[in-house]
């Protein structure tokens, strides 16, 4: 059975439909809706869930893509990338021959000494593949044969804003469109009442005031408006403006749409411009959304079992564990891109205990989803990501004591792990040296990471082009080669 | 751009075949559609478009060549393959091959023409484009090259390279209905096409469109009335003087400099803590409102430091070129935040002022246009000899170079700074030369650490090179681009005014006037209004004024029969188009009809409603007094909206939701589309429910006794015309039903009247006044309330 709602948009946009033909616009009108005018593009095709592409390249491995963002650089040398030789050589200078005169941040430059320091945290194998991962990460122990951990991470910028501006949208500089918006722009909708990418922030406690994000990070470039990630916040207004005023019931606001509707058709058949019907779709759409978003962020719903695997915090709006409860029940709704934040990770001193209250935030919840998502058979076709815009240093940012240090950033290697469409689960990718400062096995780019994320959810990162002030744009700019050895 | 951008609507139950046969059209109309939809080739029975009886070089072939040829034969050296390049004559119609046997065209003759053989050849190896390249060239476009080639390969300049003329007004059979040259232009391509010009608009949908165009707000009732009932012939005119005059005008103007001027309040990079830029948008504005030549107006943003004895008024108009970010995270490197400064203001003279894209050329020679990455260097030597640092330190500091506005020198020189602080003095960041220049290199992929060779300052050869009598700086900088032998500022300055007027440019891409960019539909009318701008010393106001005074401007936007079909994107102006209003003029119209606006001008920005924690849930902790916001109260919360405080990396949600740009560089022209987030806005946005409620207010003090009446003076305000009695029936029922709902819950009318911070007035009861309410924020969100007809 249809519901109400959906069979009177369906009935209105049929009508706006029909209205043209009956005003004999035809095929014309149709070329204008269609019309290659960049600037002044009809959405009503959009909103009714059409993507570029039409159809992938080739069969994608995954639908969705749940990306677990860990803003601020994550320490790999706490988390992923056991290194028993810094424990050895701790407070010993970090060797010419390793840095090779690699550019340090500013905030290190200066420094007269490079004390190398290891983990303060043990490490111990897991899984069939025996990978090595810290105490501080438990519970994400357990999925160890669900994850692929690629340690051979790298990427080209070494402060924050540009870092992270690059992995989110493939170029350093702002005004790219967010990797979310890429993939609206090409494969469309899959949900009528719901944005096509949606975000959720979170604060850690480990650095509570860290770094900043920004909104270009989920931002839509040069793409339609209609890519944009929309914010979904916890609070009385989940979405920007989503909230009828008080005093405005649903009802109502249902009786103003009509009244709108049929005095925006009455315009529509005197002007027969293409913009009154699609206006008056976006209109049922924003309706829709009201209804649909609530219903989606309401999770009282869910049983005990599922709060006691998430973990108590998914209890409190806001915080990662519930931002990750809510991406299970986007990814329920077939939510195409589903971007989480989570701040707090630049630990440029207090580190031990600041990563140890990072991990805890994420740790529970991140292996959670994993498994909550395979639980329901979504984790086939949902690519799941957890990993930050850079890595750590293996020496020591400011005074090394017995118990403290800090690490600067390091964007020549780090890890990131995937798990679910299309990537080899239980494996261990890539290999750094043994002072975990450089790469010496299969690196893998930001841009090859973006290509291949493209290319699971069946895109050609190569052919995912959009022609902006006379060039052809794309996620990966010029480069980005398919890391096949991680994808199964 | 795909051709086939949209093609899942079919999934959407239209019907097949017209959508098959739109698709088809549509495929026609690429790459250049601008131009092929102006040509309005029709296509045929068989549904194949009908290659054109002669071929022109610049409309047909040269869009083909350049975005699928150029990015291997263009002009990018290091990018060439087969030592072919199509972008000249010289290349094109060279010897191939080592015994010098090939040619890639020889002039009449297909057959032997290596480029036609490979286009055409079935043989993987040997296509071009190379399958790999994803640049494929579809039937129709082969066919134009080699009908190209047959009939003779004529090859011509590119059009915006050579400096505009006065051409000859063409002649046209209906001259009864021209008014001035624009007209005459217009006219005859309309009559070449078989179609006539639309009739005028009404005199309300005319005062509607001209004072939104010249002020960014609606008419009033009484501006309305007076204009109905002056019979006079001069009636229009007369309003057109009384718009230009007004102050609305000169913000107005301004509004649209501030995306070209990347304009913002904060300095956009990480923590994105606060700046004063805000006393250069006053100086803005009071050089529309003196309309100050546009020539000087550039010349001063640009150079004004470097004019002799600048006055304070020049140095402050410099800060135009220090809007771009800045970054202060620690721990970046200075030198590579520094170059990304300068590159910044080379991209923005390149957009804003040649219309082209000169960042293309930052990384290697450009790809499309004849611009080498030598040369982008050498303009960016001009921009390279500023004292400044690419880090700002300590955290918080003025970016150096800056001057200091003292008070006493602001109440009695620069009066046109709208202090409205007790401070001493305010600094602001402006442009300065080091006595001795930077050495500027060649930066080897763009790189700020890979120095090339040396360059110094100097101009691209094929927009003419730069003299040797100017001063090798900004301000000879400056000359070369306002000599009327410059091919480019005229016309994209006068195309730009265009677009403000008729929505799209003759040239639709505003920003690109290369070998990518869209062929003006009206060449000659183009290079007409680009000289008479200039002869008539630049003159803005009179600019904006010519246009409005043409027939073309004034007619009706309806949509006759046929039109639709012939002519969808209306680039050959039989008639009027119907726009939506932008992000700004949407708020200041709802402000406006309700009478909330506040009308000072120019002071720091200000910060009206917000939805509550966008700032505080990105921030980082720093950011100063940019991480939290901090609403303002009273008469700030109805400024204009080129008050709005712009924090760059979260902007106000409002106005990106209608397509106002980040900031975050120079933007000549905008999006324009239709989202449900729009929607939402101005159905829940607490500035615009307010608003509507305080229209329902003065609805009940001025708009008579009855509520058809009070209906009538809400939609004559948001529409600037009488409803029809089919609108007025449907509204005064509604409201009936609305009255009837809150009278049974006047806790929800009591509830909806309390939004916003605008006191309630006790007029009527509340269920009567929230229906009121309620009537004004439905008819606000009519499309029709939000476009200019």
């Amino acid at each position: 059975m249809q519901d109400p709602i959906n069979e009177r948009s369906h009935l209105l946009n049929r009508r706006a439909f029909l209205s043209r033909a009956s005003i004999g616009i035809g095929t014309a009108a149709l070329a204008s809706l269609l019309g290659c005018n960049p600037f002044r593009t009809d959405s009503s095709s959009l909103a009714l869930g059409g993507g570029v592409l039409g159809a992938p390249h080739f069969a994608p491995k995954a639908k969705r893509v749940i990306y677990l963002f860990q803003s601020g650089g994550p320490s790999q040398l706490e988390l992923f990338d056991h290194k028993p030789l810094l424990q050895q050589l701790r407070g010993q200078e970090l060797p010419e021959s390793v840095r090779m005169g690699q550019r340090l941040t500013g905030m290190t430059s200066n420094q007269a000494s490079f004390p190398l320091v290891g983990s303060s945290y043990s490490f111990s194998q897991h899984g069939q593949s025996g990978a090595w991962l810290s105490e501080l990460l438990p519970y994400t122990s357990r999925i160890a044969d669900e994850i692929c951990i690629v340690k051979s991470m790298y990427t080209e910028a070494i402060n924050h804003d540009p870092a992270i501006t690059f992995f989110q949208t493939g170029s350093q500089q702002p005004g790219r469109p967010a990797m979310g918006a890429w993939l609206s722009y090409g494969l469309g909708s899959t949900n009528e009442n719901l944005p096509t990418f949606c975000v959720m922030l979170s604060r850690g406690t480990g650095r509570p005031n860290g770094q900043p994000l920004y909104s270009r990070l989920w931002g839509n470039g040069f793409l339609h408006a209609l890519h944009q990630g929309v914010q979904f916040r916890s609070g009385k207004d989940p979405v920007l403006y989503l909230k009828d005023p008080e005093g405005i019931s649903r009802e109502s606001r249902r009786q103003m749409l009509d009244r709108i509707a049929a005095l925006n058709q009455q315009q529509l058949e005197q002007f027969g411009d293409p913009e009154i019907s699609s206006r008056i779709a976006q209109y049922e759409m924003a309706y829709r959304m009201q209804t649909s978003v609530p219903e989606v962020m309401d999770i009282s719903d869910e049983p005990e079992y599922i709060y006691r695997m998430y973990g108590p915090e998914a209890m409190t709006p806001g915080t990662f564990a519930a931002n990750c409860l809510l991406a299970r029940r986007l990814a329920e709704r077939d939510v195409r891109f589903i971007q989480l934040y989570h701040m707090g990770w630049d630990q440029h001193d207090n580190l031990p205990s600041a990563v140890a209250r990072q991990a805890m935030d994420v740790d529970q919840a991140s292996a959670a989803l994993v498994l909550d998502l395979k639980q329901r058979g979504m984790l086939d076709d949902t690519l799941v990501i957890w990993g930050g815009e850079f890595g750590r240093t293996n020496y020591s940012q400011g005074v090394l004591t017995d118990t403290n240090y800090g690490r600067d950033h390091h964007p020549r290697c780090f890890t990131i792990w995937m798990a679910g469409g299309g990537i080899k689960p239980g494996i261990v990718y890539g290999d750094t040296d043994d002072f975990g400062y450089n790469i010496i096995k299969d690196p893998v780019h930001v841009h090859d990471f973006q290509a291949t994320l493209l290319h699971l959810l069946g895109i050609d990162h190569e052919r995912l082009t959009y022609k902006y002030q006379g060039r052809r744009y794309r996620l990966t700019d010029v480069e980005g080669s398919l890391v096949k050895g991680i994808m199964a | 751009m795909k051709p086939f951008t949209k093609f899942p609507v079919i999934k959407s139950g239209f019907a097949l075949a017209a959508v098959a046969a739109a698709l088809l059209s549509c495929l026609f109309l690429l790459p250049q559609c601008q131009q092929a939809k102006a040509e309005a080739n029709p296509a045929t029975a068989a549904g194949q478009k009908a290659v054109p009886e002669v071929v022109d070089f610049n409309f047909h072939v040269k869009p083909i060549l350049s975005d699928r040829c150029f990015k291997c034969h263009g002009p990018d050296s290091r990018a060439r393959k087969g030592n072919l390049r199509l972008d000249t004559r010289e290349g094109a119609f060279a010897a191939l091959g080592e015994s010098k046997s090939r040619h890639a065209i020889i002039a009449g003759d297909a057959e032997h023409s290596a480029l036609i053989q490979r286009i055409f050849s079935d043989d993987p190896s040997q296509v071009m484009p190379p399958p790999e390249s994803n640049l494929g060239l579809e039937d129709y476009e082969k066919a134009i090259l080699k009908k190209w080639v047959e009939q003779g390969a004529t090859w011509k300049e590119h059009w915006s390279f050579i400096p505009p003329h006065k051409p000859a007004l063409p002649e046209v059979k209906d001259k009864s209905w021209v008014r001035n040259e624009i007209d005459r232009f217009v006219l005859a391509r309309l009559e070449q096409q078989g179609l006539a010009p639309g009739p005028e608009a009404s005199k309300e949908q005319l005062l509607r469109r001209i004072t939104f165009d010249l002020t960014g707000l609606p008419p009033s009732l009484e501006e309305i009335d007076a204009f109905l009932a002056d019979t006079s012939p001069d009636a229009y005119e007369k309003a057109i003087g009384r718009l230009l005059a007004s102050d609305a005008c000169a913000e107005h103007l301004a509004a649209k400099w501030m995306d070209i001027a990347r304009y913002a309040d904060t300095h956009g990079y990480q923590d994105d803590l606060e700046r004063v830029m805000w006393p250069w948008r006053d100086w803005v504005i009071h050089a529309f409102r003196q309309n100050m030549p546009y020539s000087d107006f550039v010349r001063w943003q640009l150079a004004g430091d470097l004019l002799p004895h600048p006055t304070r008024e020049q140095l402050i108009a410099t800060a135009f070129n220090r809007n771009h970010k800045i970054t202060q995270e620690g721990g970046v490197i200075p030198e590579e935040y520094r170059v990304e400064y300068v590159a910044d203001r080379t991209q923005t003279f390149g957009t804003a002022f040649l219309g082209l894209t000169l960042e293309c050329a930052r990384c290697h020679s450009h790809k499309y246009d004849p611009i080498e990455q030598q040369e982008f260097y050498q303009l960016f030597s001009f921009f390279n000899n500023i004292p400044e640092y690419g880090l700002i330190e300590p955290y918080g500091a003025i970016p150096e170079p800056y001057i200091r506005l003292s008070r006493d020198e602001i109440s009695q020189v620069l009066t046109f700074i709208n202090n409205t602080d007790t401070l001493d003095d305010i600094p602001l960041m402006v442009m300065k030369e080091m006595e001795t220049p930077r050495q500027a290199y060649v930066l080897k992929r763009g790189q700020y650490d890979h120095h090339g060779e040396p360059v110094s300052p100097g101009t691209p050869k094929s927009l003419g090179a730069f003299p040797e009598s100017l001063p090798p700086n900004r301000l000879g900088l400056a000359d070369w681009l306002l000599a009327p032998e410059n091919p480019l500022m005229a016309r994209v300055s006068a195309n730009r005014y265009w677009q403000q007027m008729f929505g799209t440019g003759i040239v639709a891409t505003l920003y690109d006037f290369g070998s990518q960019g869209a062929l003006p539909t009206h060449p000659e009318l183009l290079d007409w209004l680009a000289v008479k701008f200039e002869e008539d010393g630049w003159d803005v106001k009179a600019f904006l004024k010519y246009i409005a005074m043409s027939a073309t401007y004034r007619q009706s936007c309806e949509l006759r029969q046929g039109l639709l079909e012939a002519d969808p994107e209306n680039r050959l102006l039989a008639r009027a188009p119907r726009l939506r209003l932008s992000a700004e003029m949407i708020r200041d119209h709802a402000l406006s009809i309700s009478g909330l606006l506040n009308r000072e001008v120019g002071g720091p920005s200000v910060k009206p409603y917000q939805p509550e924690g966008i700032w505080e849930e990105t921030t980082g902790g720093g950011g100063g007094s940019t991480s939290s916001y901090i609403m303002d109260e009273g008469d700030m919360l109805y400024r204009r909206s080129m008050y709005t405080f712009w924090k760059r990396t979260v902007p106000p949600p409002s106005m990106l939701s209608f397509d106002a740009p980040t900031r975050d560089f120079c933007t000549v022209q905008r999006q324009e589309t239709s989202t449900p987030q729009q929607a939402l806005v101005l159905l829940n946005d607490p500035q615009i429910v307010e608003a509507c409620r305080v229209l329902a207010y003065r609805a009940v003090e001025e708009g008579g006794d009855t509520p058809r009446s009070r209906i009538t003076f809400m939609f004559r305000l948001a529409t600037s015309r009488r409803p029809t009695d089919r609108e007025l029936r449907s509204l005064s029922e509604y409201f009936e039903q609305e009255l009837a709902h809150y009278q049974r819950e006047p806790g929800a009318a009591a509830r909806y009247l309390s939004v916003g911070q605008y006191p309630q007035k006790d007029l009527l009861p509340a269920p009567e006044m929230a229906a009121y309410a309620l009537l004004a924020t439905t008819i606000f969100n009519l499309d029709e309330a939000i476009t200019k007809g």
